[in-house]
């Protein structure tokens, strides 16, 4: 026996009320994990985003179109390394809820701005040099069986018409892509401009957004000011932000849905938090005359106050882990079929490592009044308890 | 009011003046007033007295667990009522064993945990540890019950694992406030008897609190305690 099992049998001294608290501090870190691994993911494109890419939108809102000439201009500004464009295609394969998230973009210049997108040998060149082709998303690729390399496949959008009034372009999958790492997204799909724009009924020569290297982070600013101030007074005025600015703004428009699972998250742990302590409070005042008669054997007032805080930091481990642990079988089960839509979600070692600092903290706080308390028992009043 | 317990050598206790008063509310109660006494090295002795006559309060002193208002309480030469919490601990884990009228066991351990429990304070290896578990539960008789728990015993075993949780550190003096209170007259003779043993044969000195005048009868000595006197009779 050592101290470590005094701490263990004091957890466990009345099963029932260990377990009941176990279960409750399971379920808050449960929803730490599940809502920690979401937030995570949608902040994912904050996280990939690279200091030197700058986004180029339409000023009044980001769904609205600028003139295909604005890419030329871009491309002349000091400071500038690589730009290219994009437009939303809003694509759906078959049926609308088989949605398909797709982009026609200008190939060579897309590549050089997304080097982390990583394709099989001869894919990226396939890409540029196949007018119909259409680079897929290992993860996008997962979601319909019929979807392989070298397949021709029909891709309708909801936005857009064909000259002859079809709402559908036909391409082969001869690029899959994918991430260099776990958090960059591979649920989408991108295709020639040029196939794109060439057949449309309305909206030619548009261009939804820009997105910049520059040749320097330390340059952004001055890139930014030059070419918003080249628009300044056009039909389309512009707005260049970094492309981190520019994510967060894109998930924001959501709600700010890291303030909204904050406050769902610190509402669960402030009312477990009551529960937990009120139980600790009580469970320890209970074993005042046992406190005393260790006491009494000489166990010292720092010993005690170790013991109940321990008590209280252990049962916050074995229930938060236990919690954490489900969360982490819960989100890797619901990444694999949210991968289209929600990729990246995982559970981040960050997630793991807050989780246990809060565990310990939590348990730290639960612990404390009654530590002092046990601590502060006189022997002879303890010992006169029934 | 000086009063000499002594017995075959030097004093173990030595308590000069010792005064013990209780505030409740506005009023101060006085237990007993500048009380003398020496308590011998080897002693048994049994403090009876009526209730309220400060019995435990004066075991409580020579324990360590309480202070007194004012006076001394001296054990081999070192002074204890002034020392820290932290010190007293630390002296009652070295020198005192107490067996108490409830047992005060550990629920949820065993008797070899409930009796392991003092040598947790030492730097014994755990090997010597179930070592000096198993020679203390046999020396009360229990070497068989190690692994039971204490809702598996009866209250005369109970006893015999708080007595040996008391003597498992091998300190100089038991402290039993009212050991066989609990208990039918068979068992308490049996408890008295295994004291008696403790006392004769390994030297341990005994301070008793009882009521029970058949109990005090295995002491060498009886003290009785009333209005903060000593009234001491002739013992077994």
């Amino acid at each position: 026996m050592n101290d470590l099992t005094l701490i263990r049998k004091g957890v466990f001294r009345k099963k029932v009320r260990a377990t009941l608290l176990i279960l409750s501090i399971l379920v808050a870190f449960l929803i730490f994990g599940v809502l920690g691994a979401v937030n995570a993911a949608f902040g994912a494109g904050v996280d990939t985003a690279a200091a030197n890419r700058l986004v180029t939108v339409n000023k009044i809102n980001f769904t609205l179109s600028m003139p295909y000439a604005y890419y030329g201009r871009v491309r002349q500004v000091d400071g500038v390394e690589n730009v290219t464009h994009a437009n939303w295609f809003g694509g759906y394969y078959q049926e609308p809820r088989n949605f398909v998230q797709s982009f026609a973009v200008e190939p060579a210049t897309y590549l050089a701005a997304y080097p982390e997108l990583q394709f099989g040998e001869g894919q990226a060149e396939a890409f540029i040099n196949t007018r119909d082709c259409l680079a897929v998303g290992a993860d996008l690729l997962t979601q319909f069986e019929d979807w392989e390399l070298g397949r021709r496949i029909p891709v309708r959008s909801n936005i857009w018409r064909q000259q002859d009034g079809s709402d559908t372009w036909e391409f082969e999958i001869c690029a899959v892509f994918d991430g260099e790492q776990d958090n960059v997204p591979a649920n989408y799909a991108f295709f020639h401009y040029e196939y794109y724009n060439e057949a449309l009924q309305f909206g030619s020569d548009e261009i939804g957004w820009m997105v910049i290297n520059t040749t320097d982070p330390s340059v952004n600013d001055q890139v930014i000011a030059d070419i918003d101030e080249m628009f300044v007074n056009s039909r389309a005025e512009s707005e260049t932000t970094t492309e981190g600015a520019f994510n967060q703004a894109f998930v924001e428009q959501f709600g700010n849905i890291g303030m909204i699972l904050t406050l769902v998250i610190s509402a669960a742990f402030a009312t477990i938090l009551m529960i937990v302590g009120t139980t600790m409070f009580l469970a320890i005042s209970e074993r005042t005359r046992e406190i005393a008669v260790l006491k009494t054997l000489g166990f010292s007032q720092p010993r005690i106050f170790t013991h109940v805080l321990s008590e209280s930091v252990l049962l916050s481990l074995i229930g938060g882990l236990i919690g954490l642990g489900l969360a982490a079988l819960f989100v890797s089960v619901a990444a694999a079929a949210l991968s289209a839509f929600l990729p990246g979600l995982s559970m981040s070692t960050e997630t793991i490592l807050t989780a246990v600092a809060i565990m310990i903290g939590f348990g730290l706080i639960t612990g404390l009044v009654p530590a002092i308390n046990a601590m502060r028992v006189q022997i002879v009043d303890g010992l006169s308890k029934s | 009011m000086t009063e000499n317990a002594g017995a075959a050598s030097g004093p173990l206790y030595t308590l000069n003046d010792l005064s013990k008063a209780y505030t409740r509310g506005r009023e101060s109660i006085t237990i007993f007033e500048k009380l003398d006494m020496q308590i011998a090295n080897g002693d048994f002795i049994a403090i009876m007295g009526p209730s309220g006559s400060g019995k435990t309060t004066l075991l409580n002193l020579l324990g360590g667990i309480d202070r007194p208002s004012s006076g001394e309480v001296i054990f081999q030469d070192q002074r204890i009522d002034n020392l820290s919490q932290g010190a007293l601990a630390k002296w009652r884990s070295n020198h005192v064993g107490f067996i108490f009228q409830f047992y005060n066991l550990m629920p949820t351990l065993t008797a070899a945990q409930n009796v392991e429990l003092p040598l947790l304070l030492t730097r014994l290896s755990g090997k010597e540890r179930k070592r000096r578990v198993q020679t203390a539960l046999e020396v009360v008789g229990l070497g068989e019950r190690s692994n039971h728990r204490p809702r598996q015993l009866s209250g005369g075993q109970q006893q015999r694992v708080g007595i040996a949780r008391a003597i498992v550190a091998d300190p100089e003096v038991l402290l039993c406030d009212e050991p066989t209170g609990d208990l039918d007259r068979a068992t308490a003779d049996e408890i008295l008897e295994t004291l008696q043993l403790l006392n004769n044969d390994l030297g341990k000195t005994i301070i008793m609190v009882t009521h029970d005048p058949a109990a005090a009868k295995y002491a060498r000595r009886e003290l009785h305690l009333d209005k903060g006197r000593f009234l001491e009779k002739g013992g077994a």
